[in-house]
C-alpha cells in the first residue's frame, strides 16, 4: 500500500468514526422519512397521480419516491449508519474495555485532583489497622474492595455495576441485530393475502409481489360471522378455520376461532383476519311502473346491471331486517347505487317487503321502471392475510437488547471509590459514570460515616 | 358526581395553577410558587380520579374498556402524563418556575378535550380489543409528555441563553433571575429526555408487536409509525450532540423544541393530515 492510499483509508477510517457524521445521518434520516408520510407508497392509487403533473411523476419515479424506503439512497443511509456505528465501537470499545477489565487501583495525586469527590481524615489509628476497619466499612456499605500496597501506603478500590458502562453499546448492537432480524425475514418469509368462500379450502395464497405461494397444506373456511354493537358499529368479525393436511383435517387445528388480534399459527405460517365480504347473489326484478314485464336481475357484490333507462345498478348494502335502520319498516331491504348516464348518482332502498313504497319511490322521481328486491342467497367469504417471517424472533431479540441496554445506559451508573491510607491520613475519593449529583450527595453521607467511626471508636 | 364534571375541575385547577405560575415568575413571592405546584397537584388528583370514573362508567354501561380509545381520551391522558411528569421533576428538583412553561401545554389539551371534542364513551372496534392498546398507549404518552416537559425546559434555554447573551447579566430583579442558570436548564433537559427517550422506545416497540400479533407485519411504514421514528432519529440525534463539539448548548435545546414539534405532529398531524393517502397491501385493515 502506497502512502498515499494509506492517507486515503485513514481519512475514511476517521470520518466512518465521526459523531458529526451520527448527527448528519440521524437527522438526515428524520427529514427524508417525511417524504414517504406525503407522497403515497407501493401501490398508488390513480386519483393521487391524476392530481400530479406527469413530469412531476417522472421525477418522483427516478428519485424512488413512490417507493422511498427501498430506494438505494434510503438503503446506503441505513448502511452508512450501520458502518458509523461499528466503527464508533470499534474505536471507543478498546477504551471502555479498559476501564471495566482494569480498573485503576491506586489513586494517585493526578487522580485525586481529577476526581469532584474527596474526603480527607485525619486519625491516630495505626495503617494496619486502617486497612483493617477501612476494608470492613467499604464491604458493608458499598462493594468489597481490592487491597494494594504501592510506596509504602495502602490502597483500597471498590467499584460497582463497572459492566453498565457497555450498556451504550448493547444499544447499538441491538440496533444491527433488528437489521439482520429484518432482512432475514424479508429474504426468507413473505406478506400475503388470500380470501376463502364458506365452505371452501385453499392451498395457495397470493403473496405483495403477485407471487403464488404454495402453502404445503390446505385451509378450509368452515363460517365467517360478524357481530354488531347495539349502536351498529362492528364488534367482532370471526372466521372458524380447519387446517387440512392430505385433505384430512389436523387434530388441535380443527374449526379454530380466529379473529382480529388473535390469528392461527400452523407451521410458521400465520392467518390474520383481515377482511371479509359476501360473494352471494342478490335478486330483483325490473318490471314497468304496473308491474307487468317483470324481468328477473341477479347481482353480486362486485357486478352492476344495465337498466332500462340506461343507468346501471350496484348493491352497496343488504340487511335481512331494515328494522335497524327504520324501526317503523322490516323485512330484508337492500341499498343499491343508481349511476344515469349522464353522471347523476343517487342511492335507493329497495324493500322486499313493501313493493308499493318501490313503485311509489319510482312514481315519484319519474323512474319508468320499478326495482323489486326477492332476497338474497349469503356466501360469506373471509379475507386473511398471510405472513411467514422467521427473522420475527431476532427483531425481538434485538428489541430485547435495546430496552436492557437503554435501561444500562441511563439509569445505571459506574460508581468508583478509592482509598489511600498514608500513615494516620486517610483519603477518600469517588467518581460516578452517570447521575453526579446524587453521587455527590451519596459521598457525603458515606464520609460522614467513616469519620463517625473512626473518631467514635477513639473515644 | 360524574367524571365529566370532574374533568371540568381539573381543568380549572390547572388554570389556576399556570396563572400562579406566571404570577409567581413575575412577583417572585415563593408562597404563589407553593400554590401553583399545590394547585398542580391537585388537579392532577382529581384528573386521576376523573379518569379513573369514566373507566367504571364504561364498565356500568356494559361496553367496559380503558379509557384511551379515541382522540379524546388520548387527548385527556396525554395532559395527565404531562402534569404526572411534571410532578415528579419538581419533587426531585423543586424548580418552580418550570410550571410556567409546562402547565401551558396541559391546559391546552384539557381545555381542547373539553370543550371542542364529543366525549361520549363509545364500544372498542375490534382492532382495539387487545392488551396491547394499554401497553402500548402508556407507554408512548409518558414518553409524549416527558418531551414536552423538556420542550418547556428548552424554551426556557433559549430565552435565558439569549438574554445572557445580550449582556444585560442577570439582574436581581429581572424574571431572568427567577430562571434556573442555562446550566441547570440544560441538564434537566437531558433528564427529561431520559424518561421520553426509553418510554418512546418501548412505545413502539409494543406498537410492533401488536402490529405483528394483529397484522402479521411488525413494521409497514405507514405515516404513523414512520412519524413515531422520525421523531426517534431526533432524540436519538439530541442523546449524541452532548458527546459533539458544535452541538451542545443552543443546538441541543433547538432538537428538543423540534422533536416536540414532531410528537405533537406524529400524534395529531398525521391523523389530521395524512390520513387515507396511504393504501396497504392486500386487505383492508380492520
Ligand atoms: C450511526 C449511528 C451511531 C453511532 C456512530 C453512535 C455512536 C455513539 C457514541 C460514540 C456514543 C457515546 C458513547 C460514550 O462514549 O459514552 C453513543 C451514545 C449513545 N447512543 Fe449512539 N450511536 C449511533 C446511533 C444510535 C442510535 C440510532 C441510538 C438509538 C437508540 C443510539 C443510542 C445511544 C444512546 C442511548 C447513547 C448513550 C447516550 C448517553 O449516555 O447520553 N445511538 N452513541
Amino acid at each position: 500500500m502506497t502512502t498515499k492510499q494509506r492517507g486515503v483509508l485513514h481519512s475514511l477510517w476517521d470520518f466512518f468514526c465521526s459523531l458529526r457524521l451520527t448527527m448528519f445521518l440521524l437527522i438526515s434520516l428524520a427529514i427524508l422519512s417525511i417524504i414517504g408520510t406525503i407522497i403515497p407508497q407501493g401501490a398508488i392509487p390513480p386519483e393521487y397521480l391524476a392530481t400530479i403533473s406527469s413530469s412531476k411523476q417522472q421525477i418522483y419515479r427516478v428519485l424512488g419516491f413512490f417507493d422511498m424506503y427501498h430506494s438505494w439512497w434510503f438503503i446506503l443511509l441505513l448502511y452508512s449508519l450501520t458502518v458509523n456505528l461499528i466503527a464508533c465501537s470499534i474505536k471507543r470499545l478498546p477504551h471502555i474495555w479498559k476501564i471495566v477489565s482494569q480498573p485503576t487501583l491506586v489513586m494517585s495525586s493526578g487522580l485525586e485532583q481529577s476526581l469532584p469527590n474527596i474526603a480527607s481524615i485525619k486519625t491516630n489509628d495505626k495503617p494496619e489497622q486502617l486497612k483493617e476497619k477501612l476494608t470492613a466499612f467499604l464491604s458493608s456499605e458499598f462493594a468489597r474492595p481490592v487491597v494494594t500496597e504501592a510506596d509504602g501506603s495502602w490502597h483500597l478500590f471498590a467499584q460497582k455495576t463497572p459492566w453498565c458502562r457497555l450498556s451504550v453499546y448493547v444499544v447499538h448492537l441491538s440496533i444491527i441485530v433488528i437489521f439482520i432480524g429484518a432482512m432475514i425475514g424479508s429474504y426468507f418469509g413473505y406478506k400475503g393475502y388470500v380470501s376463502i368462500l364458506e365452505g371452501e379450502s385453499i392451498s395457495k395464497v397470493i403473496s405483495r409481489t403477485e407471487k403464488e405461494i404454495d402453502l404445503g397444506f390446505s385451509v378450509r373456511c368452515e363460517q365467517f360471522k360478524v357481530a354488531f354493537y347495539d349502536t351498529g358499529a362492528p364488534k367482532e368479525f370471526k372466521s372458524i378455520l380447519t387446517i387440512l393436511e392430505n385433505g384430512k383435517p389436523v387434530p388441535g387445528y380443527t374449526n379454530v376461532r380466529v379473529i382480529v388480534n388473535e390469528p392461527l399459527t400452523y407451521k410458521g405460517i400465520t392467518f390474520y383476519q383481515s377482511s371479509y365480504g359476501n360473494a352471494g347473489n342478490y335478486y330483483f326484478t325490473v318490471s314497468g311502473l304496473d308491474g307487468k314485464n317483470a324481468v328477473p336481475v341477479t347481482l353480486d357484490s362486485n357486478t352492476t346491471a344495465t337498466l332500462p333507462d340506461g343507468s346501471t345498478m350496484r348493491v352497496v348494502e343488504a340487511t335481512d331486517d331494515i328494522s335497524e335502520f327504520i324501526p317503523s319498516l322490516s323485512g330484508p331491504a337492500v341499498q343499491v347505487e343508481i349511476n344515469s348516464p349522464q353522471g347523476g348518482s343517487e342511492k335507493v332502498i329497495v324493500y322486499a317487503n313493501y313493493p308499493d313504497m318501490n313503485v311509489q319511490y319510482a312514481k315519484e322521481h319519474n323512474v319508468s321502471h320499478v326495482l323489486q328486491y326477492k332476497g338474497a342467497q349469503k356466501r360469506m367469504y373471509t379475507g386473511l392475510q398471510v405472513a411467514k417471517d422467521p427473522g420475527v424472533w431476532i427483531v425481538w431479540l434485538g428489541c430485547a437488547m435495546m430496552v436492557l441496554g437503554i435501561y444500562g445506559a441511563f439509569l445505571m451508573s459506574h460508581r468508583r471509590i478509592w482509598v489511600r491510607i498514608q500513615g494516620g491520613a486517610v483519603t477518600m475519593g469517588g467518581n460516578a459514570s452517570k447521575n453526579q449529583a446524587a453521587f455527590e450527595r451519596y459521598f457525603e453521607v458515606l464520609a460522614n460515616k467513616l469519620k463517625k467511626q473512626l473518631s467514635g471508636e477513639e473515644i | 358526581m360524574t367524571s365529566s364534571l370532574l374533568f371540568n375541575v381539573a381543568t380549572l385547577t390547572y388554570l389556576v395553577s399556570m396563572l400562579l405560575f406566571f404570577a409567581f415568575m413575575a412577583s417572585r413571592a415563593k408562597v404563589l410558587g407553593t400554590a401553583g405546584i399545590v394547585a398542580a397537584y391537585f388537579g392532577l388528583l382529581t384528573q386521576t380520579g376523573a379518569i379513573a370514573m369514566r373507566w367504571k362508567e364504561s364498565y356500568d354501561m356494559g361496553v367496559g374498556h380503558a379509557p384511551l380509545s379515541n382522540l379524546y381520551e388520548s387527548v385527556v391522558f396525554f395532559s395527565w402524563t404531562i402534569v404526572l411528569i411534571f410532578a415528579l421533576l419538581d419533587y426531585k428538583y423543586k424548580y418552580r418556575v418550570i410550571g410556567a412553561f409546562v402547565m401551558p401545554f396541559a391546559l391546552l389539551g384539557m381545555t381542547w378535550a373539553q370543550l371542542g371534542m364529543n366525549s361520549g364513551i363509545e364500544p372498542l372496534v375490534p382492532a382495539l380489543q387487545s392488551n396491547w392498546l394499554l401497553y402500548h398507549v402508556i407507554t408512548c404518552f409518558l414518553g409524549y409528555a416527558a418531551f414536552a416537559v423538556a420542550c418547556g425546559i428548552s424554551i426556557m434555554y433559549l430565552i435565558k441563553a439569549n438574554h445572557d447573551e445580550s449582556g444585560q447579566k442577570a439582574g436581581e430583579s429581572s424574571i431572568m433571575g427567577m430562571f434556573p442558570p442555562i446550566r441547570v436548564l440544560d441538564d434537566l433537559n437531558y433528564r427529561a429526555i431520559m424518561i421520553g427517550f426509553p418510554l418512546l422506545t418501548l412505545g413502539i416497540i409494543t406498537g410492533a408487536a401488536w402490529a405483528n400479533y394483529a397484522w402479521g407485519t411488525y413494521w409497514s411504514w405507514d405515516p404513523k409509525e414512520t412519524w413515531s421514528l422520525i421523531v426517534w432519529f431526533v432524540y436519538a440525534a439530541f442523546l449524541h450532540a452532548r458527546f459533539t463539539r458544535g452541538w451542545v448548548g443552543k443546538r441541543a435545546a433547538w432538537l428538543s423544541v423540534i422533536g416536540f414539534a414532531a410528537t405533537i405532529f406524529c400524534y395529531l398531524g398525521v391523523n389530521l393530515f395524512l390520513s387515507g393517502l396511504h393504501s396497504y397491501g392486500g386487505g383492508g385493515k380492520m
